[in-house]
């Protein structure tokens, strides 16, 4: 999963909505885990716009 | 061998101070850890609350973390037709908006006075596990590895609920139930400085709209929308964008401030106590699942659960068993309306703006002296019975 810096505004709402427990957030750093399967579920939801598939524009 | 000790609360806001000190009063040694490097900020939060939800929980009033006193509601249909809730009869129940980074660090100061310990810029990463026992937590404290035991953990660590579902109590939601937000703090509006407003309908797909007013021209503008009915990334900010473009009230307003964020409308967990692990606030999944509110119901659970902690410890027993009282507690306040609103929130998504037009109109004839769920729930029985017919039982 690629992180936009830039637009991520730590608010969370990606770790606590994904299925597999799989992300991370450290105050103000995202990070996924092995565990992400790709769903895409954050991506669609991110309020901020700040999450993309890897592989995908 | 002794824990490190004897509860250790993950996440300092208002659920998590409230257990923290209520624990402490009763001689626990407590630590409270927070991720961030300032309690209350930065701002994940509409702020509104009110007053009956904060006595409830305890909670006295002090004007340094009032925002504004609000006078009544505002329901606004799709068409523009308005239900207004005037609370100037009501008493003393009124709503306020808050101040939260000046609110949660009065709540975290109130257990640092109860002699609870408080650690900031420390993450809780995992659970440390005994069998199917939580006896601790991995945590970094400034980036620096430790593990810390206790005889119990206290999940309260928001929306994310990562510390529950670490030690297996799974919170997962699905998209149905989670609402996802963004909110401009906004200056030199033209709204009225002590209505909350509330825009329903296809503006904000499953969720709404709100301005929550923050004193004379500035107010809380965002939106909420149901994770299941976004097609792209970044939607939601772009329904609150066209909207205050369309709204000349909001369109002559500039951002102070903009944030994010998710909100849980499910029902609530299922199992929130197991050896050694407690689950309060929101990770709990006890917001409201209609208002989106968790702050009066994340409150009263952290008294709850502080009180109940406070006697297992003092008979040096985390068991399951005997942290029971405190899942019964809560359940015995809050249950059966969190199940109710979430019946009326799964409902009111069915439908139509123009059926929204509708119920909206009826119900601004209707008299509703107080700004409450139960109460709306109650006009638009005696008005529309057909919507309300599935859950009457809980009305």
């Amino acid at each position: 999963m690629i992180v936009s810096i830039e637009k991520c505004m730590h608010c969370g709402a990606c770790v606590g909505s994904c299925p597999q427990n799989a992300i991370f957030l450290n105050e103000v750093v995202l990070q996924f885990n092995e565990k992400c399967n790709k769903c895409g579920r954050c991506v669609r939801l991110c309020p901020a716009g700040a999450l993309t598939m890897e592989g995908k524009k | 061998m002794k824990p490190d000790y004897d509860i250790i609360v993950v996440g300092a806001g208002p659920a998590g101070s409230k257990t923290a000190k209520h624990a402490a009063m009763k001689g626990a040694r407590v630590l409270m850890i927070e991720k961030r490097q300032e309690i209350g900020a930065s701002l994940r939060c509409a702020e509104g609350v009110n007053k009956k939800g904060l006595a409830k929980a305890g909670v006295e009033i002090d004007r340094r973390w009032v925002s504004a006193d609000i006078a009544g509601a505002k329901l606004v249909s799709p068409g523009g037709k308005v239900f207004r809730i005037d609370e100037s009869q009501a008493g003393n129940e009124v709503g306020m908006v808050l101040e939260r980074h000046l609110f949660d660090k009065a709540m975290a100061a109130e257990a640092a006075r109860a002699g609870a310990e408080i650690w900031l810029k420390t993450s809780a990463v995992d659970v440390i596990k005994d069998g199917e026992t939580v006896v601790g937590v991995k945590a970094l404290r400034e980036g620096e590895p430790l593990k810390l035991t206790a005889g119990c953990v206290v999940a309260a660590d928001g929306f994310e609920s990562q510390v529950a579902r670490w030690a297996g109590i799974d919170t997962t939601l699905k998209t149905g139930d989670i609402t996802t937000c963004y909110q401009y703090r906004m200056a030199n509006l033209k709204t009225e400085p002590d209505y909350c407003e509330f825009i329903i309908g296809s503006v904000a797909p499953g969720g709404y709209i709100w301005v929550f007013p923050k004193g004379d021209d500035t107010a809380n503008v965002g939106i909420g929308v149901l994770a299941s009915k976004l097609k792209k990334p970044g939607e939601v900010k772009a329904y609150l964008d066209s909207w205050i473009k369309k709204d000349p009230r909001l369109s002559c307003g500039q951002p102070l401030e903009a944030l994010a964020g998710g909100v849980s409308v499910s029902p609530p967990v299922e199992k929130s106590v197991m050896d050694g692990l407690v689950l309060v606030g929101d990770s709990a999944r006890i917001i409201d699942p209609i208002t989106g509110g968790g702050i009066a119901n994340g409150l009263l659970a952290g008294k709850f659960a502080g009180e109940v902690l406070g006697d297992c410890f003092q008979a040096n027993d985390f068991s399951e068993k005997a942290m029971m009282p405190y899942d019964k507690k809560w359940r015995d306040a809050m249950e059966n309306r969190l199940w109710r609103n979430w019946m009326a929130k799964e409902k009111f998504l069915t439908l139509s703006d123009k059926t929204l037009d509708g119920v909206i109109e009826t119900l601004s004839t209707a008299h509703v002296d107080k700004m409450s769920v139960h109460n709306i729930l109650i006009a638009i029985k005696e008005n529309h019975p057909e919507l309300v017919k599935e859950f009457e039982d809980l009305i």
